[in-house]
């Protein structure tokens, strides 16, 4: 169940940095990729410590995501980082040909994905990239939703042997799961029990999904909530379970309506346990803001979402 | 030390019959790049029969030597080299493009064993050797990374991007061989988007440039085993394409045509004949 602590907020890339530490401490063939995004993928404290083992290929993202799969053929175990928007954009062949398709032992970390770089413009929004990765057979995709969750994501991939797009924010987040929380691939987390409506969100979007089965609880609404971090493998599971129990699924997620966690799980929907559904995400390029307002203001406020539930309920 | 070292002589008459293996393979599976796997046949048949150190019996042994064939669609030319050096048996070859054949149209690194990563898209071997070169480093080892590329698949920029991040880190483990056959699937290289000048242009990136007749077994040979400067090599391979059948050689309309059986016929023979 959740813990949410609000009264801090947490940057995931902080436990992903300080995980990643640790854990290469302990294993030594564990090195870093980088476009020349270092402190934006706060490695700072990774180059100082081993400096070798960081390499920065330049600007250059065809060469960062081909050369983590040379690393990896070469033995090694290569966290792939880039801002999300230019490494799944700009790369999108090499992480299918040599990666996927190849099976190279690569673990790509998306930062800043979403909307988290809301003022720089869709451009640097990074809203697609789950669209794109989705289809790709044997990449595990996963999406962590606090601090808790991105360090115990980091620690599954550092020893799995599958190659990982792992989908990380900047923006401020509060803690909602407990600290003995241990990830499991291709299982999505029951945070809050209810049988009226079935609430799902990964990343970001999770506390703001909490807070509107809360708000509306109060309004006599029981809603379940689902935290889906592991977009593939995905919890069939799980979808027709709430789908069947609760009759009515929404989904909130900072990405594109069109082939994201929604559409992942609308596929199963349609075909194992049909119910009324509802997406709520981006339907379009976004307009320029802070990702809090740009959330915000597509009907992922927790007045927004909390609205979308009582529509889908009738 | 290569597990096979064959001498120019006897790497002229395996590439002979390599060759012929490539003509009877394209003619059966009606299907394949028979331009380019003549052009770079030499190549290959230098790098497994003379230079490089794998073992055919342990295709994944950590300590191997990496070689890529970027240029994927010469796929013919892999297998029958591979075929032939022991990987698999070379009758396997009848199953070139056959369904669920682990001899697809392009290398598979996880359908087929000593193939290190699929290829197919142009432009992506060179980047991914260039990693496994920076692995090397890394871990200290002494394996070295060869990667065989397209003349026409240079215009890819991710092997610019690649050749940069290659010399800014002194790779002087990873060599790569431009098949410079002068044509693409379109039209003559000069034509399209020229190369020119080729070896010039590593050399300003700063790479170690030179070029050799790409099917003199001794130049090349010397070529790839030659004492390094402290920097990523680039061998242009000046090389015909179709080289050994007349009527194929430097014909942009063989980059991808089959002959018939009548052609298949007239090829053989005239290996035979150049033998």
């Amino acid at each position: 169940m959740a813990t949410m602590d609000k009264s801090q907020l947490h940057d995931c890339r902080d436990a992903f940095a300080a995980t990643l530490e640790a854990l290469a401490e302990q294993n030594e063939n564990i090195v870093t990729v980088v476009n020349d995004s270092i402190g934006s993928s706060k490695l700072n404290g990774f180059r100082k410590k081993w400096p070798e083992r960081l390499i920065n290929v330049g600007i250059a993202e065809q060469t960062l995501v081909g050369s983590g799969a040379g690393l990896a053929n070469a033995g090694l175990v290569p966290f792939v980082c880039a801002a999300s928007c230019f490494l799944t954009g700009r790369a999108l062949e090499q992480i299918k040909a040599d990666i996927a398709y190849s099976n190279a032992n690569v673990k790509m970390c998306g930062m800043s994905s979403g909307v988290a770089y809301g003022e720089l413009g869709p451009t640097h929004h990074s809203i697609e990239d789950l669209a794109w990765t989705r289809p790709l057979a044997g990449l595990d995709i996963f999406v962590p939703a606090d601090d808790i969750e991105t360090a115990a994501v980091i620690r599954y991939v550092a020893q799995s042997d599958h190659p990982c797009f792992v989908r990380l924010s900047r923006m401020g987040v509060p803690t909602v799961l407990p600290k003995d929380y241990e990830f499991v691939p291709g299982r999505a987390v029951p945070l809050r029990e209810g049988n009226d409506i079935t609430l799902i969100g990964c990343g970001v979007t999770v506390c703001r999904v909490l807070d509107a089965a809360e708000r509306l609880a109060s309004d006599g609404i029981q809603a379940r909530v689902i935290n889906f971090s592991s977009i593939s493998p995905l919890d069939r599971d799980t979808i027709v379970k709430c789908a069947r129990e609760t009759g009515h699924l929404l989904t909130v997620e900072e990405h594109s309506v069109r082939g994201g966690m929604g559409s992942a799980i609308a596929e199963v929907v349609v075909s194992e346990a049909p119910c009324k559904m509802s997406l709520l995400g981006f339907p379009e390029f976004a307009p320029t803001g802070s990702a809090e307002w740009l959330l915000d203001n597509t009907g992922m406020s927790v007045d927004g979402i909390v609205a979308s539930a009582k529509t889908l309920l009738g | 030390m290569s597990i096979t070292v064959l001498a120019p002589d006897e790497l002229a008459r395996k590439c002979r019959d390599m060759r012929t293996t490539i003509i009877k393979t394209i003619g059966d599976a009606n299907m394949g790049h028979i331009g380019g796997d003549l052009s770079v046949i030499d190549i290959l048949g230098t790098l497994y029969f003379n230079v490089l150190n794998v073992n055919p019996a342990e295709p994944t042994a950590p300590n191997r030597d990496r070689f890529i064939l970027s240029k994927g669609h010469c796929a013919v030319a892999l297998y029958t080299t591979m075929a032939h050096a022991g990987y698999f048996p070379v009758a396997e070859l009848a199953t070139f493009i056959q369904p669920k054949s682990r001899l697809n149209g392009h290398p598979c690194n996880e359908k087929l064993p000593g193939v290190e990563t699929s290829t197919g898209p142009l432009g992506h071997g060179l980047p991914v050797g260039v990693g496994a070169a920076i692995g090397a480093k890394i871990q200290k080892k002494a394996w070295q990374v060869f990667v065989v590329v397209g003349d026409g698949e240079i215009q890819e920029g991710s092997n610019w991007e690649a050749a940069m991040t290659a010399a800014h880190k002194e790779l002087d483990n990873l060599t790569l061989i431009v098949d410079r056959n002068r044509l693409q699937q379109g039209d003559r290289t000069h034509d399209v988007t020229s190369l020119d000048p080729l070896a010039e242009r590593f050399t300003a990136f700063g790479w170690e440039a030179l070029e050799v007749d790409g099917h003199d077994y001794g130049a090349l040979i010397e070529a790839l085993k030659g004492p390094r400067a402290g920097k990523p090599r680039c061998i242009v391979a000046n090389t015909l394409k179709g080289k050994g059948v007349s009527f194929i050689e430097d014909r942009v309309e063989w980059h991808h045509k089959v002959p018939s059986p009548e052609q298949v016929k007239e090829a053989l023979n005239e290996l035979e004949r150049g033998a």
